[in-house]
């Protein structure tokens, strides 16, 4: 073990005098250290995994929900079946193979795409592949209500979206925190693909940095901490959202009103 | 310096009797073992059902026969190992491997695990661009995309061209070779900087082998040896010993114009890497100079 590698110039393979000039004393080193380069492959990992957990919550809340729509209008019917077809495609196909598609075989047919830069390829593809996850997930949150809390609302003569929006979502939404929490995890570790489209992140880092310096189990040891940290830190945030969610008797999340 | 020299004539004379681990077990089991590489074009690879050939394979099998006549044997069977990046240092260190024939580079820090043969092909790194590209040298590369493979000691070479002549351009990195000159042929990067014989055996490949040509400055040299075990240092005189006698017979020139100019198998592909002049003088002047007095300003 010798940490000592993360001091070393990217260039020179020599020393450098600030180790950590990315954050604290900026540009202060004529070249990164490795130790920079880490932080800045860190931050891509981050950026490319925060900008998929966006897009894969809004699009698998909005998916799952149209799943369960009611059948009685053509337009329900359709929407049923675009999302039936959205999540089964984007399940079924593995999440590197997705990555190559947006970003080697879509961007053939639309040209327009080729402007666009690899991360944000990557953000979508990772968003669509774990919007299927999240839908069908969303979905089975909405279909463990009991019936009757629909037929309620309609009693109440709300309308089909007032029912998902006042009644159904609310409840529904807090009872899957917790596989939205995995899937949230899933995601940055996922986020690892990136590399296969030249994004520099963590993965990329590992590969590079291990066959420039031999430092294998350092530059190995170091890249896991950070995704394991990355991925802690999404866990905490969901565990915040979900107690500060908490609605006491309700039929989840109740385990201090069942400590009562 | 003198006493060296010595030493090494001594060596060399008496190598057929002296005691030689590996020239003893060639001779007692009748039977060597070549490390070869499963895709390493053409420089060493499968030509299937488990059959081995390429430049390096043949100059080995060249090798061996003479291995075999100085130990007065009738026959010597070849065992065939295919080795990975990763495995192959360590097979030739435990004695799996008795002779290494791949693409595996001369540096200092393999010298201390392991022996090498004198050099037979110096690699350069060059830079691959389509022919309708208007590049032609390394200062040309200003502002564009320049694609190389991830966890390969180009990107490092890259970096340091990049600060050490000012040149300004965007790298991408693909995860392997095909990936990278996947990214060249659709344009998402304008040129592709890897080892000279890696681009031509994609160029040879592509569809349109035409539309590619390699260009520019060497970016670095590296001498790929043949590897053999550290602690039988009179194997390895024996290796030197028929590489100069192949060498001396004038065969190298043949050899080069066999693998790396003229159809191969099994897909009859056309490498089409002309001779270096760098592989010209190690022939020239057999040593096993390592990768770093090769690359010394």
């Amino acid at each position: 073990m010798d940490l000592g590698i993360f001091c070393k110039s990217t260039l020179e393979q020599e020393t450098v005098d600030h180790c950590f000039s990315a954050l604290f004393t900026l540009g202060k080193n004529p070249d990164p250290s490795y130790l920079d380069w880490l932080m800045k492959a860190w931050g891509w990992t981050l950026a490319v995994a925060c900008l998929g957990l966006v897009i894969a919550l809004t699009l698998g809340a909005i998916m799952g929900t149209l799943r369960t729509l009611p059948t009685d209008t053509p337009l329900n019917r359709f929407l049923i079946r675009f999302s039936t077809a959205w999540v089964e495609l984007f399940r079924n196909i593995p999440i590197l193979v997705q990555v190559l598609l947006w970003y080697h075989v879509i961007p053939a047919f639309i040209p327009a795409l080729k402007a666009f830069p690899s991360y944000l390829l990557v953000s979508i593809a990772l968003g669509f592949f774990t919007s299927a996850r999240i839908a069908e997930q969303v979905r089975a949150g909405i279909q463990s209500l009991p019936s009757g809390q629909k037929a309620a609302a309609t009693a109440l003569g709300l309308t089909t979206f007032q029912s998902y929006r006042y009644i159904i979502l609310p409840m529904a939404l807090r009872i899957v925190i917790p596989p939205l929490t995995s899937e949230s995890m899933n995601l940055i570790k996922n986020s690892s693909v990136a590399f296969a489209v030249s994004v520099p992140e963590l993965t990329l880092f590992a590969m590079q940095a291990q066959e420039e310096t031999s430092h294998g189990v350092e530059i190995y040891l170091a890249v896991t901490l950070l995704y394991a940290l990355s991925a802690f830190a999404v866990n905490r945030v969901m565990a915040h959202i979900e107690k500060r969610s908490r609605i006491p008797g309700f039929i989840v999340a109740n385990t201090e009103a069942a400590a009562h | 310096m003198k006493a060296g020299l010595v030493a090494g004539l001594f060596i060399s004379a008496v190598s057929v009797h002296a005691a030689s681990a590996t020239m003893d077990k060639i001779k007692s089991t009748g039977a060597v073992t070549m490390g070869v590489r499963e895709s390493s074009i053409p420089m060493s690879y499968t030509t299937g059902d488990s059959r081995f050939d390429g430049y390096h394979v043949e100059i080995c099998r060249m090798i061996l026969g003479d291995i075999k006549d100085k130990l007065g044997m009738n026959t010597l069977r070849i065992n065939y190992q295919p080795v990975t990046s990763q495995n192959r240092v360590p097979l030739v260190q435990n004695g799996t491997v008795d002779i290494e024939c791949g693409t595996t580079t001369n540096n200092t820090a393999r010298a201390k695990d392991v022996g090498f043969a004198n050099t037979l092909y110096v690699e350069e790194v060059r830079i691959a661009v389509k022919a309708n590209s208007g590049i032609k040298s390394i200062a040309d590369l200003n502002g564009k995309k320049v694609a190389t493979t991830t966890g390969t000691t180009s990107v490092q070479l890259l970096r340091k061209h990049e600060r050490a002549n000012g040149v300004n351009f965007d790298e991408v990195f693909g995860k392997d070779h095909a990936d990278s000159f996947l990214l060249l042929e659709s344009g998402r990067a304008d040129a592709f900087v890897m080892d000279g014989s890696i681009l031509a055996g994609n160029i040879a490949n592509s569809k349109n082998p035409k539309d590619y040509k390699i260009v520019g400055e060497v970016l670095s040299t590296e001498p790929i040896a043949i590897m053999v075990r550290k602690d039988d240092p009179e194997f390895k005189a024996a290796v030197n010993a028929a590489i100069a006698k192949i060498v001396a017979n004038g065969k190298m020139p043949g050899l080069w114009n066999k693998w790396f100019l003229s159809p191969i198998p099994p897909k009859n592909i056309v490498v089409g890497l002309e001779l270096s002049p760098a592989t010209k003088n190690a022939w020239a002047n057999l040593n096993d100079k390592p990768a770093e007095d090769y690359n010394k300003k």
